[in-house]
């Protein structure tokens, strides 16, 4: 009956299994849960998807800051008369289940209104009443059903952001627009002599300059916006011929039906600028779960608990800690400041911060940085710095996070539209002077006939839907990039640094290896024994990669901290611990973490503790340093170094010992000459990150915290690497047989324009067909490249 | 044949008010979360059945959680 799975979370129930109402449950938690939603009415949760619940794991106090109004003021939406309305985000979110759960708050508890989940951004929106309720009290039941909210630093003065919907708005109008000039301009493709039409054909012309106005002078702003921007800092981008183009036919049509030469353009027009925004639209595609802009603030507490001199206890925010308060961090709790420690037992996990999963030990007066998180007991500590200042955070006052990649990229579609412009217009030009002197009165037909037939609709089209469609087809295996553009910069990538913990190594499963003299199974025993009843995670790993053995009770135990334990059965006893505990001396430090052993007083071996490399790193490797330099930066000591030579390609550069600003330089001096990519995961690397071309974050669990980036790799896809790069080296491939495709087209356009004989079904033909062929040459493509990283 | 005009017009006016409707969705936020709505309509039939059987229990457990807290 060992294997039971629990029925709220489909967690194998070990040991401890609990049984209620015929159902089996691992912990008290689950089954907890599971009594509030079946007395709730609530128990169809577990009938639209199996064991989706999440195990609920509520610390005391936590949300004592949510007493404080103030703080509750800054995270609420909406406030008055009783009710409040917050937004609060919850990464547990991952199943119609919870959605359907969630939007049924108010039967657990009638003061909450109303509550409707956002699932792709995994928030959740409440109405409640505060009579007998409030923003603890809410938080607090999601924490006890297992939708723990996330609160962070972030969320502070967040609710003024308002969405920009305008491209769906523009999208609108030009589909709009372009529906019902093509229902008017329809009758003049054919019957143009017509007795009927030509005594209506002005209001139809009129209505279609009625029409066209909103495209011109609303949805295609982005455009002329844009056009401008390029030529004030003397850059023609692709917005330029394309404004150039839009401005052509608005005003040659306007004159067209003025004059009454023809019934303009007005069709092509606005089918232009539809299919461009919507090219746009495709683009824009984003991750909106994740975000790619974290810095500190995301990881650190909105609020600590601040002692008074009186020793009471106040939440208090962040930002108003003083040097020289007195906070206390509890279990589990993030270090929001620089600090000396004063009173408890640190056990500090700082691998938010440098990406090294081992915690580490430090006693009353030590100092301790911020972004670590205390693991156990209740700690009291000193303030050095305020938030600002101290020295994680101090680190985003570094410019580099204020770079824009994607303006200061020079992407391929701009580089082909500035020598696009100047052959245009010069065939513009040379056709106008030709037919100066050939027949003078075609001249400004001519001229506006070219500018038109040839606006880059096609090639704008290419880019967006091609990166836009490879963003999802990467997105579906695991790497989530921030926007298309990462793509063609991946591409031209030519040297890789990774960094060493949690990036190609992974977080949880150390490898130990035995030195010295084989124990006996007897030793073995004891030492299992021993180590079970010890807290250290030293001695929790060793414990749990043991060969199992027999457990024994043991007539002894001592444990000195910082030094070892001490276990005794019968007439054996053992010591596990540092060199000097064993009594062991050592003759050299070992750069990586040992723990001796020794039996009966007798020194007998040590286990080595060894970061286990990702399994596909060799190959990875491999391949990458086909086509790229590849370095490693680490921000550990040089202990792997021999392993690292080993396992990797010889020409690879190490470098260790590397603070987080030493990354981000030794980046900088390598852009100088390279197009520099850099893995990494921890915030110690975010530096590096944001200086690199592409910084890519790796990420065990999603939904979790990365430090901002570019991209986002799932840490199981981590050996598909070299593939995404190749494969957005092929993408930028296929945009430049677009281009080509597109420029036949433009071609055959240009013919006609040339000679004087564009007529506006013409346009109207040629154009939506090279936009639909693009978009269909370009997501076959895509699509087929994408079979590849199956 | 200048029914031409009364036709016009309404077949303008109704794409207008088509128009409007597309602007007041986006505006009122339904484009905003595309998929969480779609799950959302399969939900309703199941919740109402079992409403009204367990209001009283409902009340029983608030107090408790009330005061867990």
């Amino acid at each position: 009956m060992a294997n039971m799975i629990c029925y709220h979370c489909g967690d194998q129930c070990s040991k401890t299994k609990i049984s209620f109402d015929e159902k089996d449950f691992c912990c008290n938690g689950c089954k907890t849960v599971y009594e509030i939603f079946t007395s709730n009415g609530l128990s169809k949760f577990y009938d639209l998807e199996a064991r989706a619940g999440m195990t609920p794991n509520a610390v005391p106090k936590k949300y004592d800051f949510l007493e404080n109004e103030e703080i509750v003021d800054q995270l609420v939406e909406f406030d008055e008369e009783g009710v409040q309305v917050v937004n609060l985000s919850i990464p547990n979110i991952h199943c119609s289940s919870c959605i359907w759960v969630l939007e049924n708050l108010n039967r657990l508890h009638p003061s909450i209104k109303n509550s409707q989940v956002d699932f792709p951004k995994k928030t959740i929106r409440v109405t409640y009443d505060v009579a007998d309720f409030s923003l603890k009290a809410l938080v607090m039941l999601l924490g006890s059903i297992g939708y723990e909210p996330y609160i962070s630093l972030e969320e502070f003065n967040k609710k003024d952001q308002t969405k920009d919907r305008s491209l769906i708005y523009k999208l609108g109008v030009a589909g709009f627009a372009f529906g019902n000039v093509m229902l008017l301009s329809f009758p003049e493709y054919f019957e143009v002599e017509e007795f009927w039409l030509n005594q209506y054909k002005l209001v139809f012309r009129w209505l279609m300059f009625a029409f066209s106005l909103p495209v011109v002078l609303y949805a295609a702003q982005d455009y002329f916006l844009s056009a401008i921007k390029g030529l004030r800092s003397k850059l023609l981008n692709i917005d330029v011929p394309i404004a150039l183009g839009v401005l052509t036919l608005f005003l040659r049509s306007t004159a067209d039906i003025i004059f009454d030469l023809g019934s303009g353009f007005f069709d092509s027009l606005t089918g232009l600028v539809f299919f461009l925004l919507l090219g746009k639209f495709f683009q824009q595609k984003t991750y909106s779960f994740l975000s790619f802009e974290r810095d500190y603030k995301s990881y650190f507490p909105i609020a600590v608990t601040r002692l008074g001199t009186d020793g009471k206890e106040e939440s208090v925010q962040v930002y108003k800690i003083k040097v020289g308060d007195r906070l206390l961090i509890r279990n589990q709790e993030i270090i929001p400041v620089d600090c000396i420690l004063i009173k408890g037992a640190a056990e500090i996990d700082y691998s938010f911060v440098t990406g090294e999963s081992q915690a580490i030990f430090k006693e009353s007066g030590d100092k301790l940085f911020a972004g670590g998180k205390q693991l156990s007991g209740v700690l009291e500590v000193e303030v050095l710095k305020s938030v600002s200042q101290s020295y994680l955070t101090e680190l985003w006052g570094n410019s580099v996070f204020q770079k824009d990649k994607v303006s200061d990229f020079q992407s391929l579609t701009d580089s082909i539209g500035k020598r696009f412009t100047m052959a245009v217009l010069t065939i513009a030009i040379v056709a106008s002077i030709f037919w100066l002197f050939y027949q003078p009165n075609m001249v400004l037909n001519v001229f506006t006939a070219v500018l038109i037939i040839a606006c880059p609709c096609a090639i704008a089209l290419a880019a967006p839907f091609t990166l836009g469609n490879m963003l999802r087809i990467f997105g579906k295996h695991g790497f989530y990039l921030k926007n298309a553009n990462v793509i063609e910069r991946l591409s031209k990538v030519d040297t890789a640094i990774f960094d060493k913990t949690g990036t190609i190594t992974t977080s949880n499963k150390d490898v130990v290896s035995y030195e010295g003299i084989a124990l006996t199974d007897e030793e073995k025993a004891l030492l299992k024994t021993t180590l079970r009843a010890s807290n250290h995670p030293l001695s929790r790993s060793l414990y749990n990669i043991l060969k199992s053995n027999d457990i024994e009770t043991l007539d002894e135990f001592q444990e000195q901290t910082g030094l070892g334990i001490e276990g005794r059965s019968k007439e054996h006893s053992i010591k596990v611990g540092s060199a000097a505990y064993v009594g062991k001396e050592t003759n050299a430090t070992h750069a990586n973490t040992s723990v001796y052993v020794s039996s009966d007083e007798d020194f007998k071996g040590r286990f080595v503790f060894q970061n286990k490399y990702r399994e596909s790193v060799e190959e990875l490797f491999h391949e990458l340093g086909k086509s790229m330099d590849i370095g490693i930066l680490s921000g550990d000591n040089d202990g792997e170094k021999k392993r690292l030579q080993k396992l990797l390609p010889g020409k690879t550069r190490l470098l260790f010992n590397q603070k987080p600003k030493d990354k981000l330089e030794y980046i900088a001096r390598l852009q100088e000459s390279n197009q520099v990519m850099m893995v990494g995961d921890g915030l110690n690397d975010a530096g590096a990150l944001a200086q690199s071309d592409v910084g890519i974050a790796i990420s065990e669990d999603i939904n979790v915290f990365s430090p901002a980036c570019d991209a986002i790799l799932d840490a199981s896809n981590f050996s598909k690497l070299p593939v995404f790069a190749s494969l957005s080296q092929k993408a930028v491939k296929i945009i430049k047989m677009s281009f080509i495709l597109s420029l036949c087209y433009n071609l055959v356009g240009l013919y006609f324009a040339v000679t004087g004989q564009l007529q506006p079904v013409v346009a109207a033909i040629l154009m939506p067909l090279s936009s639909i062929s693009i978009v269909v040459f370009t997501t076959l493509m895509t699509n087929l490249l994408g079979k590849k990283l199956n | 044949m200048s029914v031409i005009y009364v036709l016009l017009a309404i077949s303008i006016s109704v794409a207008i008010v088509f128009f409007a409707a597309f602007v007041l969705s986006v505006r009122n936020g339904q484009y905003d979360d595309s998929y969480t709505p779609s799950v959302r309509m399969l939900f309703e039939d199941e919740l109402l059945p079992d409403l009204d059987e367990d209001i009283p229990e409902n009340q029983e457990i608030k107090q408790t959680e009330s005061t867990n807290q």
